[in-house]
């Protein structure tokens, strides 16, 4: 794949020729925290900032997003009948992108793109966004994407790597998008013999990276053993069920879907969810199937570290960006349980052994 | 003329339309099926002539009723492919949208999505004899099933068809004049049953399902195939019947229910270990459910 460099003082230019093409989107700071946002008429990106408290995934995936309206006026031909609302999926691009939250859309993808049935919001979202990420050089302390089938340098998902390389960018094209946003950006571009670089840079940051998490007993573990092990009383302890660690993740998808109606106008709209609140699951009669603080717990790390390894042979479904481990208010940290599940040992690979 | 097709059809055309989109259709009917007025059953029509024959499904599916303003309830479907020119749902009154429904009237516009889920193995069930358990409201997609079996294209495909229905009373049993012409029938083995009556006409069985299956279900073996739905106490007293009669855990079938949303695989609330209770099922062998946690 092609390198390109091109000056940072060019960098704002660049993005000004792109915003008439594209939406541009990037971290900002809001409140001592950097959000993914939708980029003002003058505004940058904030590169400096280590990692969004949330991550990417809601610039395809909206935190709330209507799907349907309706009308309940009787008087109306088309009453009670639902009709697709305006949606904006006109080019954007999301600027420093981290690869792990680039990673994380790829694992996600594999839900709402099946060969079943295919989402149209988060489908038609993805297909409109151009992944411009940034190379991390300086990982946060819970960071563990090395052994999370990710990395700093990472580039599923992106169709550019940019590299911060003092008063320029490296950047690696990797796709079709990447190479429109390089060109309409309009940088005086130069091609370099960048790979050994960016190589060496690679090396770097992977060895800043010091956490780690074993995985690879996982898959050939018997998903009744895990599910019964001792281990989830303890993991689940400290649980307040707050759903943060679901908010913040990259790779966490589940929604809600929920009607809202002011008068005779209403729409039908979907909203994150999270398995960790006990209304997910609760059936009518008022039985709930995880209506255990150890269940819920159980199934996030059940779904993530099992079930989704099982069912798409794509490795676990994390990236090792390591936010519900520093957010969540009661140190919960999907590194321990991972060891611990990783640890339990396989029936039949004793059996084997005799 | 719709028959029970081949697991071939299983093979689904890719949804290239919007998936939650619901078709609207109108309510045709709706009657009053137990005493309790607690279940009623809607048939509806499509609104669009291309939405009915967009809608193909097999015994055993079901599909999602959707209110405008209230929201959306996974609900089995009651009719059958045979059944041309409507759909049919018995709906038990319990939560926002399925009170809402009973409030509604004939003539209304509500929508409906699917179908949804996987169907009873008709393919395996083929040449077989098929013993259906039902009890109480759980008789929807087994009316389905019945109505599906018992048609002239599909009736010689199946071996003996056993039936034990059971219900708290003669009034709380669905589609009571479907199931009087039903014993009839030769064609058709039929149990059924009640808790208790002091109705003194009543000419069938006193007793709950469980020890009427087994005084009245056929021997299990490998060419017999038990379909059971029914609440979760007849199930538990059903099972250690049909392990006695002989029946092993794969051909024992039985049909899930879980809270849904979405009801195509993606909203992520269903699951049973790594399947999801509304696209791998809602059906499942007891076999395939022993080796998944018990999070239904």
């Amino acid at each position: 794949m092609p390198i390109v460099k091109f000056e940072k003082q060019n960098w704002e230019t660049g993005l000004n020729k792109l915003r008439r093409a594209y939406r541009l989107c990037g971290p900002v700071e809001d409140k001592g925290f950097h959000y993914f946002k939708d980029l003002g008429e003058a505004e940058l990106p904030d590169f400096g900032c280590l990692n969004t408290r949330l991550s990417a995934k809601g610039i395809v995936y909206p935190q709330s997003e209507d799907m349907f309206e309706y009308s309940l006026d009787e008087t109306l031909d088309d009453h009670h009948v639902m009709k697709d609302v305006q949606k904006d999926y006109s080019p954007r691009i999301v600027l420093g992108i981290r690869p792990c939250d680039a990673k994380a859309v790829k694992l996600v993808k594999l839900n709402f793109d099946t060969a079943d049935y295919k989402d149209p919001y988060w489908l038609r979202a993805w297909e409109a966004t151009t992944f411009v990420g940034l190379a991390c050089d300086n990982p946060c302390s819970a960071c563990f994407c090395t052994t999370a089938g990710c990395g700093p340098y990472h580039e599923e998902g992106l169709d550019v790597l940019l590299v911060d390389n003092d008063d320029h960018y490296m950047a690696r094209v990797l796709t079709e998008k990447g190479i429109r946003f390089i060109e309409t950006a309009g940088w005086d571009t130069t091609g370099v013999d960048g790979a050994s670089l960016i190589e060496e840079r690679r090396a770097a940051a992977e060895a800043k990276i010091v956490s780690h998490v074993s995985t690879d007993r996982l898959r050939g573990a018997d998903t009744m053993t895990l599910h019964a092990a001792g281990i989830w009383e303890d993991i689940s302890f400290s649980c307040i069920n707050c759903g943060t660690c679901t908010f913040v993740c990259p790779t966490c998808w589940c929604f809600d879907i929920q009607d809202e109606v002011h008068g005779k106008q209403g729409k039908r709209t979907r909203n994150w969810d999270s398995c960790m609140f006990p209304i997910f699951t609760v059936h009518t009669t008022g039985h709930n199937p995880r209506g255990s603080q150890l269940q819920r717990v159980r199934q996030r790390f059940m779904h993530k570290l099992k079930y989704f390894v099982d069912k798409y042979d794509q490795g676990i479904m994390c990236v090792g960006c390591g936010r519900c481990v520093s957010q969540c208010p009661v140190n919960i940290d999907i590194r321990r349980v991972c060891e611990l599940m990783n640890d339990l040992p396989a029936p039949d690979a004793c059996a084997a052994q005799e | 003329m719709e028959v029970i097709t081949a697991d071939s059809a299983r093979d689904r055309v890719e949804h290239v339309e919007n998936p939650y989109m619901p078709y609207p259709v109108r309510i045709d009917e709706i009657v009053v099926e137990t005493e309790d007025r607690n279940l009623k059953t809607y048939t509806l029509v499509f609104l669009n002539k291309a939405d009915e024959e967009a809608f193909t499904y097999h015994a055993g599916q079901f599909a999602e009723l959707s209110l405008a303003g209230r929201g959306e309830i996974p609900i089995g479907i009651a009719s059958s492919p045979v059944e041309k020119g409507f759909l049919k749902f018995t709906v038990n009154k319990a939560g926002v949208v399925t009170t809402h429904l009973h409030n509604m009237k004939e003539g209304d516009i509500m929508g409906v999505r699917g179908p949804m889920g996987n169907w009873f193995p008709w393919d395996t069930l083929e040449g077989k004899n098929v013993l259906i358990i039902g009890g109480g409201f759980a008789f929807t997609t087994l009316r389905s099933s019945i109505i599906s079996m018992l048609h002239p294209a599909n009736r010689s495909k199946f071996n003996d068809i056993t039936v034990v229905y059971g219900a708290r009373t003669p009034g709380m049993l669905l589609y009571k004049d479907e199931l009087i012409e039903w014993e009839k029938r030769d064609d058709i083995d039929m149990h059924i049953t009640v808790d208790a009556t002091d109705d003194p006409d009543w000419k069938y069985n006193v007793g709950f399902v469980p020890p009427v299956t087994e005084q009245k279900a056929p021997q299990g073996d490998k060419d017999t195939y038990a379909i059971v739905c029914g609440p979760p106490i007849m199930i538990k007293f059903t099972q250690p019947v049909l392990e006695k009669l002989g029946y092993t855990h794969d051909h024992i079938i039985m049909s899930l229910e879980n809270r849904m949303k979405c009801g195509i695989g993606m909203c992520g609330r269903c699951n049973i270990g790594k399947e999801l209770v509304c696209k791998d099922g809602p059906i499942f062998t007891l076999d395939q459910i022993n080796r998944t946690p018990r999070e239904y």
